[in-house]
């Protein structure tokens, strides 16, 4: 690396715009990784190629479609029959938006099982739960863009959750479809909106990796990096090691490209939307099925009815995760230390899949005898006191295995002892 | 200058800085309005606010849907046994209590717009195959809302009684509606 930077153009350009460095220090040899980084934090850099994936093929999808409630569907079978390779890059769109939201929340389980959200990284979390928030306004958005029925329904009872807020609500969601019901001029805001999106996602990423690189990736020990024994450079060492995860990462994202591009799809929106005619069964994203369970587990409560209750808790239910750094009192990171708390992840891993499982069935369904009304409400109140109470109650009263003295010391101790991890 | 001079001097730019500052950021938020107003109904989406509806044709029992401001709304030739199931409701029974009466011109005709209160889906019941829920009225498939024979919400998550517009008779087989 020195040798390049004594390349006079080199020179010539970093006195005036330190551009060089700057990547030398964020992705390249300057950036000093903790030794231990397991697969687990490839996920991030993952996340970022399917971003630019995202951008690159949503950009050539956009000089194809047409906004317009007429033509959108139209348009849409016209990329995927007519337009040269329209098929292969839609297709690349549509399950792009599935394996980023796949990568993002192992991305956060990751997180939280490592306790990366802990201080001094509580900011870096604040922003990424500030960049789900964003990935998912665009991804309802472009859902909306094919005007199918899917689309059509979704993007109704969805902009229908605002009018639960009291007064103001129906004057809200008249703001927001610009007349009276979902229609042209919604269809034309959200592909304005789902082009904006990106971009601010982008520079949500950027100050991510600006505040992950003040204090540097957290590692599976949960332990502070203590001098350079405890790292390598980034390059080669995991630019190498992401290139392999990108390498299974494609293999798997191509496959459902090119072997099973509707798996994640609704059959559904392959019918052109009718204003008159509801699907009987609307489900949203299998990535928003969690949160679809939510809203539909709240009874009426008191004096707040089901509905403004199920629009509360929903979005509660994501925005609770910003305070999760103060929440979790425990000054160990890793839950490798944590016994109880690492049980606990797991049943909380298990109850998010459920919720996911309970979005996916209708409310009035029944398993085995048991209504999904009930399997929904009994995973919804898990998941907020898990985070409410399980968290702040065992981080105070669990006792925690003793850390390793350093990285490095962890490492060679492993490497003395032959058996591996 | 005396140390009071200083501080009437300080005192008067603490005032000035704050006075400009508000006044910039009123004016900065004014001069979005007309940004976020440009997302409210444009005019020729406010115009298409009316639809005529001819009742001649409409049988007893049968229902039709018209499109009123792009959505749906349900024209109801309603039974004698429909009205009289109606008007026996108890209103302590109602989720929002609402009596037939209030909800009808004349009783025979139930006119309301076809849009479940809870987000928006549209309930099945206008065929006469279609599911009516366990009040014999209509009955909404996305989160399963039961209205009764006056579209009154009985049972479900949905919060209020499917909406009546405004309309009016323009004589006894034509109704506007808006």
């Amino acid at each position: 690396m020195s040798k390049f930077f004594e390349n006079p153009v080199i020179k010539w350009v970093e006195y005036r715009l330190p551009i060089f460095s700057f990547i030398d220090e964020s992705v390249g040899s300057g950036y000093p990784t903790p030794k231990n980084l397991n697969y687990w934090w490839n996920f991030g850099s993952l996340a970022g190629l399917v971003l630019v994936i995202m951008i690159a093929t949503g950009i050539v999808l956009a000089m194809n479609y047409t906004a317009h409630v007429d033509y959108a569907f139209e348009s849409v079978e016209r990329i995927m029959r007519d337009v040269n390779y329209g098929w292969l890059v839609r297709y690349i769109h549509v399950n792009g938006g599935s394996m980023f939201f796949i990568l993002v929340y192992i991305h956060m389980f990751r997180g939280l099982y490592y306790g990366s959200f802990k201080e001094p990284r509580e900011l870096l979390w604040i922003i990424g739960v500030f960049i789900l928030l964003a990935m998912m306004a665009t991804a309802f958005m472009g859902y909306v863009l094919p005007w199918g029925q899917m689309s059509f329904w979704g993007a109704t009872v969805i902009t229908n959750l605002f009018s639960a807020i009291p007064l103001i609500g129906d004057s809200i969601v008249t703001w927001l479809w610009g007349g009276f019901s979902v229609d042209n001029p919604t269809l034309n805001r959200f592909y304005a909106f789902h082009y904006l999106l990106p971009f601010v996602i982008f520079a949500l990423v950027f100050i991510h990796l600006w505040a992950l690189h003040v204090h540097k990736s957290s590692n599976p020990l949960g332990i502070d990096i203590q001098g350079p024994q405890d790292t390598i450079p980034f390059h080669p060492y995991f630019t190498i090691k992401d290139l392999f995860g990108m390498g299974v990462f494609m293999l798997i994202f191509m496959y459902f490209v090119f072997f099973a591009p509707n798996f994640f799809g609704e059959p559904d929106n392959y019918i052109k939307a009718n204003p008159l005619v509801t699907p009987p069964h609307i489900v949203p994203e299998w990535y928003f099925l969690p949160f679809y369970a939510i809203l539909r587990a709240v009874p009426d409560i008191w004096f707040i009815s089901a509905k403004l209750g199920g629009v509360i808790a929903m979005f509660g239910s994501i925005l609770i995760l910003l305070l999760l750094p103060w929440l979790d009192r425990s000054k160990v990171r890793s839950s490798q230390f944590r016994p109880i708390n690492r049980q606990l992840f797991w049943v909380f891993f298990v109850d998010c899949l459920i919720l996911g499982w309970v979005g996916a069935n209708s409310p009035d369904a029944v398993f085995h005898g048991v209504p999904f009304l009930w399997i929904g409400r009994v995973t919804t109140a898990y998941y907020f006191a898990h985070i409410l109470l399980i968290i702040p109650l065992v981080s105070i009263l669990e006792r925690t295995k003793p850390l390793p003295e350093s990285i490095s010391a962890a490492v060679t101790a492993n490497a003395k002892s032959g058996a591996g991890e | 200058m005396s140390d009071s001079a200083i501080t009437d001097d300080k005192s008067r730019r603490d005032f000035l800085i704050i006075s400009t500052s508000v006044v910039g950021a009123v004016g900065t938020a004014l001069a979005a309005w007309p940004l976020v107003d440009s997302m409210n109904p444009a005019a020729d989406t406010l115009a298409l606010s009316t639809t005529e509806v001819d009742l001649a044709p409409i049988k007893e029992g049968q229902s039709i849907t018209v499109v009123w401001r792009g959505k749906p709304v349900f024209v109801r030739y309603r039974t004698a046994a429909e009205i009289k199931t109606a008007n026996d409701a108890k209103l302590e029974d109602l989720p929002d209590p609402q009596a037939d009466k209030d909800r009808v011109k004349k009783a025979q005709w139930l006119i309301m717009v076809g849009v479940c209160t809870h987000l928006g889906c549209i309930p099945l019941g206008q065929k006469a195959n279609d599911p009516k829920g366990e009040f014999g009225g209509w009955f909404c498939p996305c989160h399963g809302s039961h209205y009764d024979t006056s579209g009154r919400i009985r049972k479900g998550p949905a919060p209020e009684n499917l909406f009546v517009p405004e309309y009016k008779y323009l004589s006894d087989t034509k109704v506007q509606i808006g």
